[in-house]
């Protein structure tokens, strides 16, 4: 359980996040989407997942919105990574494994150019 | 799956998949008596007592996009190979919990493996579930509630970069220290 003193560090950590967001025009916020049934988590999509937030905190982006989602329906494409820009169409991503989630974040996500080679649908 | 931390994921996926608004992960770890325990519980909708008598059979699942339900026979067999057992209790409408039971020391025994991974995916993979997670080593124990730490965010992200390692930290120190067997304590 939290000690009271780490909740006065989240306070401040609170304070701290919304004073970035107000400083910040209203850009939207991006989805980065993983699959995580059964097979997605036999294929390695928790070690996925967790690439794209050591990816968040190192390079300490803001406005991502992290989300899991069930089985998608496409088990020989697991770990499956969907990324949704601000006001563009979902991408989504197939085998994505830790390395590749780490391009992803860096050239998707940051730099908002598609990578066109790990794409399996529109 | 290679790891029993993989297992609780695809277990309390099954949880979220079943609108839990609550799920608790209890994973205890017992030299002396020779056990190695996890129960996952939810308030998801259930199921009736045909489906629950079916639930272990790998062809049955509530899922319509793929066919075969593989994960909570998986996990069965898992303990049923080194001595455990494996316990399913559900009601339609009020929850389901999942319990199984492992010899600690037995050779078929998969490794507990990264249960700090399995418990941030969770929290947060999914924010709107209250979860709390225990883990308990012979006496010692690491209790989270994210309860108190929701109130405090007050509707920041879970995936802000600071609170991300806020997290992190909260829930790796934790278990390393009921690991290290040192005083229970999670410092900042």
């Amino acid at each position: 359980m939290p000690t009271v003193k780490s909740l006065e560090d989240l306070k401040r950590i609170r304070e701290e996040a919304l004073k970035k967001q107000q400083l910040k025009e209203t850009s939207g916020k991006t989805e980065v989407i993983v699959g995580m049934g059964t097979v997605g988590i036999a294929a390695g999509a928790r070690e996925t997942l967790k690439a794209i937030l050591d990816m968040i905190e190192k390079e300490n982006l803001e406005d991502i919105i992290v989300r899991q989602t069930g089985n998608i329906g496409l088990d020989s494409l697991e770990p499956i990574v969907q990324v949704i820009l601000p006001g563009e169409e979902k991408v989504t991503y197939g085998k994505v494994n830790p390395t590749m989630a780490r391009q992803i974040m860096e050239e998707h996500v940051m730099g908002g150019k598609i990578v066109d080679e790990y794409i399996i649908e529109g | 799956m290679r790891e029993l931390a993989l297992h609780i994921l695809d277990i309390a996926e099954n949880s979220i998949y079943a609108g839990a608004t609550q799920i608790r992960i209890i994973v205890e770890e017992n030299d002396a008596d020779d056990f190695l325990r996890i129960v996952i519980e939810d308030n998801g909708k259930g199921m009736d007592a045909d489906t629950l008598a079916k639930i272990t059979n790998p062809f049955v699942t509530s899922r319509t996009s793929r066919k075969v339900g593989l994960g909570i026979p998986f996990f069965k067999a898992a303990a049923e190979a080194c001595e455990g057992a494996f316990n399913i209790q559900s009601e339609h409408g009020s929850g389901t919990t999942v319990e199984a039971v492992f010899k600690h020391s037995h050779i078929d025994r998969m490794p507990l493996g990264d249960i700090t991974g399995t418990f941030l995916t969770l929290l947060i993979g999914a924010p709107d579930v209250h979860w709390c997670f225990e883990y308990h080593v012979n006496e010692r124990a690491f209790i989270f509630d994210d309860e108190p730490i929701k109130n405090t965010l007050d509707g920041v992200s879970l995936t802000t970069p600071m609170v991300l390692k806020y997290m992190r930290e909260i829930i790796e120190e934790g278990i390393r220290n009921v690991r290290h067997q040192t005083p229970v304590k999670v410092k900042n």
